[in-house]
């Protein structure tokens, strides 16, 4: 069964209130679309070019109103499923995964359990060409990451688009937005766009569902997610821990273990 | 001018282990250089990964950070947390090109009196060679018109 | 046309040696690593071909991302005052479209309304527009549905449209006659059968705009807004990179040596835009925020400017992650009334 119809038979029989998924919008590109009438669901599409986590949505108030939700996902958007409910933020009853194969045929998930399961099963690596720029940062000297990312990070106008795209930055206020006292500088100055990034990677450090929504999001055209990326394929080597792998939390930076391997403390 | 450089140090120390070690490099009348500026936390635990940050932007051209050993925190865990913590970034660090070889992390107990004057010392003299660390503090200034 | 000139493609150079020789500095749009930005260039060949549009406007040049408003040091009894250079460099913009030059007017209304903006009328006296028509659009265009298109003239002092082997020429100010004399013999007089509007893109009009501020107070509370905003995330990228966007936060920065004052966007789209510190936040939803913008923008600025606060680049649409189609959204709310009448009459 294809996106539209397993949303016109979840509709029309109750099972969910309303169903996340894409629609064609301006120049083709796809964009998110909450469907709510069995004769909508015509209207969705779901290929190569839908790209959004639309697991952000399963924490947004006016989304969440609309009552069970349905959402069509990938593989990161299944993970993101599984890490907001280890996180406590949304529960199992109020979400439905629709887990689209590459020949569009759906498979309903509606228990974590099935969502673990079907993730086993599902090879989703890093895309290649964010790997390869990956190996080229790694391959770089110290001093051109930092050229690297000075280049790119000076393009950055702090509009949020990366944050707010993102299904684990949920909180109703950021604690960047504090201001008293103000530990993260807003404006988009050299130190201001440092520090965010920064410690928008470290709250994100053993938490990233790896969707690259933030990278796609940025209107600069800022590779952000490679940051996020990073981090997380270093937590994931250092302790064996992954974000979105259960919806039993088994977080990295809350967690240790006593025999923890580094090189480089004296 | 290199000569006359001396690399301002901020060390972040736990008060249990380290602090108190220090302090008796100082009744020891251990000699260290004095580049170093110590501030004491309760714990290591307690690091907050923005205070290195903080203190690069400030004008720090090395950092020290110090607690007790593995096992022997005063809080029990406070210092496995902290290890996790500092792994993770100091890998994202050296990710983003800030330079990691201005940062040393120590385990200094209370009875190490002479291995805080050893640190010390070894950390300034690679930073006297390393010199200021301009790169950072010119990026504080950086995008504004 | 009197003032209808022509230059070649090779004049430009010219042109160009020209202005850097009088002092200025030539902001373009250029392709940095498949990005189209507007940078300072030295000679044509550093513009961007085939540039629609920049991502970001050309407001920066006149109203910077972060700009230094004061700086003060500090000494034991005494406190120094550092007035910054209003750093306005001479300043060309060259290849804006003309919808990013018609959203000057618009930023000079803010500005000026009431107490007089020193840092922007400093770089706006200092900035000359020398525009380029457009040849083409894309689908996030509707620059003719708010009284622009893609040959107005409004907000630049030359106006170019490109033209086999080179440009038509309108100059259309004095600043404009300034740049002419600084290489008149650059611009040839115009071919009598000199047709600009034949080479510009066409740009259908798309809704109504006219009815629909008519019409916006009415909508007020109509759910067409929330159901527009379900999928908006809640960034400021739209009023970022808006040509006439202009909401401002002040942050003060500083220690026990000094510090600075600092003037950064901020947007209307941000949850705690309004957030007061009671606490209580008149915007509490996305929905209240978008709602927000399309009445700022059709409603507010036409009753308190005369103007409207929209040049209908499709810059928002474009930025936007999840695809906020202005000009869709604008076409839906004109036709809301009559929807919701048909509705009622059923």
């Amino acid at each position: 069964m294809d996106v539209n119809e397993k949303a016109k038979q979840l509709l029309e029989a109750g099972t969910v209130q309303a169903v996340a998924g894409f629609q064609t919008g301006t120049r083709g590109v796809r964009r998110p679309v909450f469907i709510r009438r069995a004769e909508d669901t015509g209207r969705l599409v779901f290929d190569p070019g839908c790209r959004h986590n639309l697991a952000q949505y399963a924490t947004r108030t006016p989304v969440k109103r609309l009552g069970r939700l349905a959402l069509t996902l990938r593989p990161s958007g299944i993970r993101a499923l599984l890490q907001l409910m280890a996180e406590r933020q949304i529960q199992e009853p109020d979400v439905l995964a629709l887990a689209v194969d590459p020949d569009g045929q759906v498979t309903e998930l509606a228990t974590a359990e099935a969502m673990e399961a079907h993730l086993a099963l599902t090879a989703d690596p890093v895309p290649a060409d964010d790997q390869a720029l990956l190996d080229r940062l790694d391959r770089m000297t110290r001093a051109e990451r930092w050229g690297f990312w000075q280049n790119e990070l000076s393009r950055c106008i702090k509009c949020y688009a990366c944050r707010s795209s993102c299904p684990m930055c949920y909180c109703g206020q950021c604690t960047m937005d504090c201001n008293r006292p103000q530990w993260v500088p807003p404006p988009s100055h050299g130190l201001g766009n440092l520090e965010y990034h920064m410690v928008r990677a470290m709250h994100l450090a053993g938490r990233c569902v790896r969707c690259g929504d933030c990278g796609r999001a940025c209107p600069v055209g800022i590779p952000i997610h490679l940051l996020t990326f990073h981090t997380e394929a270093a937590v994931q080597a250092q302790f064996g821990q992954r974000a979105g792998a259960s919806a039993k939390l088994d977080y990295a930076l809350s967690t240790f273990r006593p025999d923890d391997q580094e090189t480089f403390i004296r | 001018m290199t000569d006359t450089f001396e690399p301002k140090i901020t060390a972040f120390v736990c008060n249990w282990c380290t602090y108190a070690g220090a302090d008796l490099t100082g009744t020891s009348r251990i000699k260290y250089p004095s580049n170093v500026r110590v501030l004491r936390l309760p714990c290591t635990g307690r690091i907050d990964f923005m205070l290195l940050a903080k203190a690069f932007a400030r004008g720090a051209d090395g950092i020290i950070i110090s607690g007790c050993h593995p096992n022997d925190c005063h809080y029990t865990s406070g210092n496995y947390h902290a290890r996790r913590r500092w792994m993770v970034y100091r890998n994202l660090m050296d990710f983003m090109g800030i330079d990691t070889a201005r940062i040393t992390f120590s385990w200094v107990s209370a009875a190490e009196g002479a291995k805080w004057a050893e640190l010390v010392s070894e950390v300034t003299t690679k930073l006297r060679a390393m010199g200021p660390y301009t790169e950072y503090q010119e990026l504080a200034l950086a995008g504004v018109e | 046309m009197a003032n209808l000139y022509q230059l070649s493609s090779t004049s430009l150079d010219a042109l160009f040696a020209a202005l850097l020789d009088d002092g200025r500095r030539i902001l373009a749009p250029t392709d940095r690593d498949g990005h189209s930005e507007l940078n300072p260039v030295q000679t044509p060949a550093d513009v961007a071909r085939d540039c629609l549009q920049t991502t970001l406007s050309a407001k920066g040049a006149v109203f910077p991302k972060v700009e230094q408003l004061l700086g003060y040091s500090l000494a034991p009894g005494q406190v120094q005052l550092a007035d910054p250079e209003r750093r306005a460099e001479p300043t060309v913009l060259f290849g804006i479209r003309p919808c990013e030059a018609a959203g000057f007017q618009a930023l000079d209304a803010v500005f000026n309304w009431g107490t007089r903006d020193a840092f922007f009328n400093a770089r706006m006296a200092s900035l000359a527009v020398i525009g380029m028509s457009c040849t083409r659009s894309d689908e996030a265009c509707f620059c003719t549905s708010v009284g622009g298109g893609p040959g107005a003239t409004r907000g630049s002092d030359i106006l170019l449209t490109p033209t086999a082997g080179g440009y038509l020429a309108e100059v259309l100010s004095d600043r404009g006659r300034a740049i002419q004399a600084l290489a008149p013999e650059l611009f040839s007089p115009a071919p009598a059968d000199a047709d600009q509007a034949v080479l510009l893109a066409q740009v259908p009009v798309a809704f109504d705009q006219p009815a629909l501020t008519a019409q916006l107070p009415a909508l007020f509370d109509s759910p067409l807004w929330e159901e527009q905003a379900l999928r908006c995330v809640g960034c400021g990228a739209c009023a970022f990179v808006c040509p006439t966007c202009v909401c401002f936060d002040i942050q003060e920065e500083g220690d026990k040596q000094g510090g600075r004052r600092l003037r950064t966007w901020d947007a209307c789209g941000f949850s705690q835009f309004t957030l007061h510190a009671s606490g209580h936040n008149p915007r509490p939803t996305q929905a209240a925020r978008w709602r927000q913008r399309v009445y700022h923008k059709f409603s507010i600025y036409p009753d308190r400017y005369g103007q409207l606060g929209c040049v209908g680049c499709g810059k928002c649409t474009r930025a936007c992650p999840v695809d906020m189609n202005l000009r869709e959204h604008l076409l839906q709310a004109s036709q809301a009334q009559a929807q919701a009448q048909a509705q009622a009459q059923r």
